[in-house]
């Protein structure tokens, strides 16, 4: 009896999240079922979910009439770029606060995660003057810079969280060794930290990837990556659905990838440490 | 058990990190200032002259501001009620034994991940278009007119498309948190007879209050500065309809060049979001000391 009650609620329960998760997944399902249908068949008003001639028309489409790889390649150097760069400078500050604790630390961790609050726009015409003027304007570079200091702060807070969990006599058995302290950072620290360190990466990079601000203010033709490049679809061609499926397809794919690889992570790096 | 070299070699590796965080927030910040009090356009370059808080007189004082002031209320209220509700029910449920949790846990997740422009481009053009669209075909299909998603409710369309991309984030952190919860504490309330809905208001929502509450301030600190999804659908039309502050003072400054004003508009929005960014920093400084 009870096992049957229990399984009748699990059947209940597994209904009901298939569904729901089915419905809030479908736009994405959507898009990468129309990426593979011609055009007239994307707009058809009873619209197949399976049941269509596949092609891969579109793909080449996209490829062969627009300098999409540019502009996935820009994706790939900005969000790659920053994310290293931004451990490079990270990890020593992350290294530092964690094993080396003083008065001021929470003061200092607590003011960088305050930088991530300040809203773009407040700093949008001085940024934009600055690049202007500096010549940083549609360039890689001038993303690089942007993207690795507005993520600078989840870095330096996801790096501190992992170091934190390092047990401390470990370090200090190294340190009785007669180890110095870069031989420390490189032999001991670093293995330790590696996944950590990882994680950092990984969920940095798909946080640059997908930043949609900066990318649509700072970029024109020649260093947009993806998100820029996919908003000048928004009229008139945006109407061929199967050509913007394709596209959107391409850029959405690697990031859903890596990001399921990234839920635990999510929550470290975004919930600033509110949530445990 | 840091010794006086470690000590200074710490200051010294914290330099790079807190040196270009400083730059990057006091160089623009005060440049931000300063233009707020001075006439400049980018039009006529050469003549800045201060004019005291007349840009913030003329920020404060257009209708455009009231109505985007008032835009950004909704479109923050409404994507928090809808990802909150949705995203505790979500919790609760992936929280029971069912059958193929991981993958109902990816398809839930999933939003989150695509970027902005592509989720705001899709629902657009291939589920709200009034003619080819999914919703259109399918409103026909069952004999209904079609809604102009853009035209005739742009905001609450806006808040659609936001509070998918945000429901994976509320229902991820709610269910961190409710895996955490006492199992035992459960148990005893199922001796006493408790039901599922008095457990549910009893145990489970005051265990995801400090969830709840890191939820709605984090949600707040990024929804105040939607950008891209306004951009490529409604442009902020028809009207102010779907402006919201971001999308004002960016209009403001890059579209019709005023500097001063658009200036004014950052620091009032810098305001406005460290009044959130306040409590978000108490609750992060309490979870630091315990």
């Amino acid at each position: 009896m009870a096992v049957n009650k229990s399984t009748k609620l699990k059947v209940i329960c597994t209904f009901l999240a298939w569904s729901i998760s089915g419905l809030i997944f479908f736009p994405i399902l959507w898009t990468l079922l129309t990426s593979f249908k011609t055009e007239a068949e994307a707009i058809s008003t009873s619209p197949s979910l399976f049941m269509f001639d596949w092609t891969l028309v579109n793909y080449d489409d996209v490829l062969s009439r627009s300098p999409y790889f540019n502009h996935f390649w820009n994706s790939v150097v900005i969000s790659l770029g920053s994310s290293l760069l931004g451990l490079l400078i990270a990890i020593p500050a992350a290294w530092s606060m964690a094993f080396v604790q003083t008065k001021r630390t929470k003061h200092l961790l607590m003011w960088m995660l305050s930088t991530k609050m300040l809203p773009p726009v407040g700093v949008l015409i001085p940024i934009y003057l600055l690049f202007r003027d500096f010549g940083l304007l549609d360039t890689q570079i001038g993303l690089v810079i942007v993207m690795t200091l507005i993520n600078l702060p989840i870095m330096v807070w996801m790096l501190y969280t992992y170091f934190r969990e390092i047990p401390h006599e470990i370090l200090e058995a190294s340190r009785m060794d007669g180890a110095t302290i870069g031989e420390e950072i490189l032999h001991v620290l670093l293995p330790l930290a590696l996944p950590g360190i990882a994680s950092t990466l990984l969920l940095n990079v798909i946080l640059a990837w997908n930043e949609a601000f900066w990318t649509l203010i700072l970029t024109a033709a020649n260093a947009a990556p993806l998100t820029a490049f996919i908003a000048s679809y928004s009229s008139p061609e945006g109407l061929f659905y199967a050509k913007l499926s394709a596209a959107s397809a391409m850029a959405i794919v690697p990031i859903l990838i890596l990001g399921w690889f990234s839920q635990k992570q999510l929550v470290r790096g975004l919930s600033f440490g509110a949530v445990k | 058990m840091a010794t006086t070299n470690s000590r200074s070699l710490a200051r010294l590796m914290l330099i790079p990190s807190v040196v270009s965080l400083l730059a990057w927030m006091i160089v623009p910040l005060s440049m931000t200032l300063y233009f707020s009090v001075v006439d400049y356009n980018l039009l006529t370059p050469g003549n800045e002259e201060f004019i005291g808080f007349l840009n913030y007189e003329f920020f404060l004082t257009d209708p455009a501001f009231f109505e985007s002031f008032f835009n950004t209320l909704l479109l923050v209220g409404g994507v928090l009620l809808i990802t909150l509700g949705g995203g505790i029910g979500l919790a609760v449920l992936l929280d029971q034994a069912i059958w193929g949790r991981n993958y109902v846990r990816i398809m839930v997740l999933a939003p989150f991940f695509v970027m902005p422009t592509v989720s705001a481009l899709v629902w657009k053009n291939m589920l709200m278009n009034p003619v080819n669209g999914l919703f259109a075909h399918f409103a026909s299909w069952i004999g209904a007119t079609p809604i102009d998603f853009f035209a005739q409710i742009p905001l609450l369309s806006i808040i659609i498309i936001v509070s998918w991309q945000w429901l994976p984030f509320a229902a991820l952190i709610l269910l961190t948190s409710i895996q955490s919860l006492d199992r035992e504490q459960l148990e005893a309330a199922d001796l006493d007879g408790a039901g599922p809905f008095s457990k549910f208001i009893y145990i489970v929502l005051p265990h995801l209050s400090r969830a709840i509450t890191a939820v709605i301030l984090i949600e707040t600190i990024f929804l105040l500065s939607i950008f891209a999804e306004i951009l490529v659908t409604t442009s902020g039309g028809p009207g102010y309809a779907s402006t919201n502050i971001s999308y004002l003072i960016y209009t403001q400054s890059l579209l019709q060049f005023d500097v001063g004003v658009g200036s004014a508009g950052g620091v009032v929005a810098i305001i406005i979001a460290n009044i959130v960014a306040i409590f978000l920093m108490r609750l992060i400084g309490k979870n630091l000391e315990d």
